[in-house]
């Protein structure tokens, strides 16, 4: 392609304080219309806004977790624009002094999408159009958001991506946001413009608002940079516009050109007061930092040993890494306490909201027992994985399962003499495997799985019939 | 005795209960309300209830000087269930389902509220005629206004269809009508009573204080609604106690600033002159200073006041609450319409003005210069109350206008506030109180003016001039 892609990310995320940024509402998600709300977020004439400590505290921990500064004197200011959803016709955000500034998002090839800035606001209320008819719910209103605000330096729809899920998966790290995508707990404009390769020359961009899907993004983004090349390539200009991505036909269309772009009368809120956080504040959160995403991918791969793959698929899941560190302080090894979680127990959970949430009725302490008979070879991994699947049907213990004299497990002598029954016992499948049918052989291991309830070491049993059968 | 004091230890003594009390408040205001059109909305029936209440208390003990009293809101001020319009044809209708933090406070204390007062619509006027529901006129002269914006609650007072009122204060509106009704009239520090359910005009500015006949009632009201609230963030915490008055200026350094009286009406000068003296004679040390940021107050005040209400009043779009236009195309049509239709003409002047100066472009060489003039104004301030205790300046550069007068002339109206503006940029707490008639028999207003959280200071040093000056401001004949 003779252009190249350049785009920056305004995303916004809810953050998950019990209570909403300027009064005591709740910020549960759903509840019946305008129930979450009081004078404050409904913009009652004479109610006024009180900032919600909580709000900053974990905004500032978003920075942190952002690498960003955090602005210790800062302020809100109020942003003016009328439309229904919003009932103060203004939104109290940050303007010239946002909270958090200067960070990056380390993707995993080791480049850097820098952070602009990161300020504090409220989210809106909703429309919901009905019957002919529309409605406002203000339970939404008053919502904290974050906003964070990305530097250009994005180059493909792929990297986009994983700009994303990074941020969603730090959010997620230190427990700022769930990050829910499709209950709009996290939301992204995507700003795209092209520029000709090996030129300084930005181009003009334009703005996709309100991208509620990471697969939708990466759509938009192609179908607008294709838009946007096919312009230049007649000889045409971008205007610079606001654009909404239509889902259902993958295509984006303009919401409004720069012409009638709103001035928002930023000035600084007189209801709130000046906001002064002592450093030793930023400090002390910043010490209650967990390890975050790319430390542990790194430290999974490269000192635990977990290959990429497998680490991606744990540390994408906050719960996950929880349950599986716990096993490991529990002494339980690394290679079959994986093994069991990507196998066993995410075959139990169908979808990405289930592994997030990590909801299993076996605790690490049984993990972590069922792992170290397997790690001691007191029980082979396939029994490891049946008892495992019983244990997370049932929620009952390692030891409703596994009594203690099963532990001896089979004998060598025990486990020939099972094997010479084996071969006695089917005849056809062992002149099959003679006549070259490699795979026949599998008919003598579920005798002997059978006759053993699943106890014997099936490797072992496969030499000894091989030998047997020589 | 002030008349608080009189009637509290009269209803602690039985010799009237609230009940007998407020029905002759009712009485008496349905007799002049028709005239003075002070009370925009009465609740009487809400009255009775509440004084019968307040009998309660009193009987078990449990009253304060407030029980049991009769008195009124500025119908900026949010009232549960009860309608706060602003005087606004955009806000007909509008019953606020929540209670402001000072008539919280007030009713707590078996307050007896008899009604809503008239006001300037959205408190933007200096003479109460821009309120939907026409003018209240001044007791003392109908052919006068009161003044603005609280001209309802001073009219109310002045007529005793009230022992005292609530009003708001963002460039004035308590201390000029209170002045031209020959009213007393407090504007505490910003921050010291909760604006909580005050219907914001100019944020940085507004502030609830008392309209009553003497400096002790007001203090006694002040005492009432002061203090830190959780849920005003620019409150603040106010001394603990009572505020005690002396009335003893022995010693006490008076400041008089000459930017406070150019341009001033003669006998307003020589009145105020006459109070100085007074003061002087008592053993006060009177200084002449000079703050010479005050020559921009005016400006500064009309760029930040207007540029908060343009954001303030955004919100009055007929959607949620209040007026909506009928017949409309769409959504932007209805709030377009409705604010048309509901706004009156002097709000929305100060909306257009108040949209200009934050607009990008202007927003340095208007709303962010006002912001750095402020601060100068404050430092200026700061300076002198370094050197004095008190300031001593007009309440207002004339006596109360002629009905109708204001509307020819706007320019002179925006420069009556030219004696209020500076106290309410810097936050100060300042009482106007009545010094003297002019030759039409109209009453001068005094302001005394204190440091920030030295509102006991300022009501003090007016008690002393209350006292020994002895001004009485009748009525005109038919307000009796």
């Amino acid at each position: 392609m003779k252009y190249q892609l350049v785009s920056g990310f305004e995303t916004h995320v809810e953050l998950a304080t019990a209570t909403k940024i300027f009064c005591g509402c709740t910020t549960k998600f759903g509840g019946a219309p305008n129930t979450h709300c009081c004078p404050v977020c409904t913009g009652q004439p004479g109610a006024l806004p009180v900032l919600n400590k909580k709000v900053v505290e974990y905004a500032i921990r978003a920075g942190l977790a952002l690498h960003c500064t955090i602005n210790t004197v800062t302020h809100l200011d109020r942003k003016n624009y009328c439309y229904p959803d919003l009932p103060k016709a203004y939104q109290i955000s940050q303007f010239d002094k946002p909270l958090c500034e200067h960070g990056y998002v380390e993707l995993e090839s080791g480049k850097r999408i820098r952070i602009l800035r990161i300020h504090i606001e409220e989210d809106a209320g909703k429309l919901v159009h009905e019957r002919g008819t529309s409605y406002i719910d203000y339970n939404r209103g008053g919502v904290p958001l974050i906003e964070i605000v990305s530097e250009p330096d994005i180059s493909s729809p792929e990297e986009a991506r994983e700009y994303v899920e990074k941020l969603q998966l730090t959010m997620r790290y230190v427990g700022v946001s769930d990050c829910k995508m499709q209950e709009g707990s996290m939301r992204c404009d995507v700003n795209i413009s092209l520029k000709e390769r090996n030129s300084d020359q930005l181009g003009t961009r334009t703005e996709i608002k309100n991208m509620n899907s990471i697969s939708h993004i990466e759509k938009a983004m192609e179908y607008e940079a294709k838009r946007q090349a096919e312009i230049l390539d007649d000889g045409g200009e971008v205007v610079q516009a606001t654009m909404r991505f239509d889902e259902n036909t993958g295509e984006t269309y303009v919401m409004r050109t720069k012409e009638d772009a709103q001035d928002y009368r930023y000035f600084p809120e007189p209801d709130l007061l000046e906001v002064v956080i002592p450093q030793k504040k930023v400090d002390e959160i910043a010490a209650t930092l967990p390890e975050l995403p790319l430390e542990k991918y790194n430290r999974y791969t490269k000192v635990l040993g977990i290959n990429p793959a497998n680490a991606r698929l744990l540390y994408k899941y906050k719960a996950v890494c929880d349950f599986f560190e716990s096993c490991l302080a529990l002494g339980a090894g690394v290679k079959n306490t994986a093994n069991l979680i990507l196998g066993t127990v995410y075959s139990t959970l169908n979808t990405e909201e289930e592994k997030e949430l990590f909801d299993i009725k076996v605790s690490p302490e049984n993990m972590a027992e069922l792992v170290k008979l397997a790690d001691g070879g007191k029980i082979n991994i396939t029994l490891a994985q049946m008892t495992l699947a019983k244990m997370l049907e049932s929620g009952k213990p390692l030891t409703e399962y596994i009594r203690e004299e099963d532990l001896a497990g089979i004998s060598d002598g025990d486990l020939e003499e099972l094997c010479r029954q084996a071969i006695a016992a089917n005849p056809k499948a062992v002149e099959d495997y003679k006549n070259g049918k490699e795979k026949a052989i599998s008919g003598l291991y579920g005798y002997i799985k059978r006759a053993t309830q699943g106890k014997a070491d099936i490797r072992k049993a496969d030499a000894i019939i091989k030998n047997l059968l020589k | 005795m002030s008349r608080i004091q009189q009637l509290s230890s009269a209803l602690r003594d039985k010799k009237i209960s609230s009940e007998e009390l407020t029905i002759e408040y009712v009485k008496r205001t349905e007799r002049l309300n028709p005239v003075l059109n002070a009370y925009v909305c009465t609740t009487f029936a809400e009255a009775i209830d509440n004084a019968r209440a307040a009998d309660k208390l009193i009987a078990k003990g449990e009253g304060t000087l407030l029980t049991g009293i009769p008195m009124a809101l500025k119908d900026n001020i949010a009232t549960d269930g009860l309608p706060t319009t602003c005087c606004s044809k955009i806000l007909q209708g509008y019953r606020p389902y929540y209670d402001a933090a000072v008539w919280q406070k007030l009713k707590s204390q078996g307050a007896v509220l008899m009604g809503k007062t008239n006001m300037d619509e959205f408190a933007m006027g200096s003479t109460s005629e821009t309120s939907v529901y026409g003018a209240p006129l001044n007791p003392v002269n109908t052919a006068h206004v009161t003044g603005g914006s609280s001209g309802g609650s001073a009219a109310a007072v002045k007529a005793d269809m009230a022992v005292y009122a609530l009003g708001s204060d963002t460039g004035g509106s308590i201390r000029q009508p209170a002045a031209f009704c020959g009213a007393v009239g407090f504007k505490p520090t910003y921050g010291a009573v909760s604006r909580y359910g005050l219907i914001a005009y100019g944020s940085s500015l507004d502030q609830i204080g008392p309209l009553t006949s003497s400096v002790q009632d007001a203090a006694i009201v002040y005492d009432a609604i002061r203090g830190k609230d959780v849920r005003d963030q620019t409150s603040l915490c106010t001394p603990q106690g009572e505020t005690k008055l002396t009335g003893d200026v022995k010693g006490l350094k008076i400041g008089v600033a000459d930017e406070f009286f150019e341009g001033i009406n003669p006998e307003i000068k020589s009145a105020i002159d006459a109070a100085i003296c007074l003061y002087e004679r008592a053993g006060a040390q009177v200084k002449r200073i000079s703050i010479p940021a005050l020559k921009s107050a005016l400006p500064v005040y009309y760029i930040i006041a207007c540029a908060e209400a343009s954001s303030n009043l955004g919100r009055y779009d007929g959607i949620r609450y209040g007026f909506r236009a009928k017949d409309y195309a769409d959504i932007d049509d209805m709030v377009v319409k409705t604010r048309t239709q509901g706004f009156g003409r002097e709000v929305k002047k100060r909306i257009m003005l108040g949209t200009y100066v934050l607009s990008s472009g202007y927003f340095d060489a208007y709303y962010k210069k006002a912001c750095l003039i402020r601060q100068q104004i404050i430092s200026e301030f700061k300076n002198v109350f370094s050197d004095c205790d008190i300031l001593i300046a007009p309440a207002a550069p004339v006596t109360a206008f002629t009905l109708g007068y204001s509307g020819g002339n706007p320019i002179e109206m925006y420069l009556s506030d030219v004696c209020t503006v500076p106290v309410n940029i810097a936050g100060l707490p300042a009482v106007s109180l009545p010094c003297g008639k002019d030759k039409q028999g109209l009453p001068i207003g005094m302001q005394v003016i204190a440091d920030r959280l030295c509102d006991g200071t300022a009501l003090s040093a007016a008690l002393f001039f209350e006292k020994e000056a002895g001004i009485v401001i009748e009525n005109q004949g038919d307000i009796k």
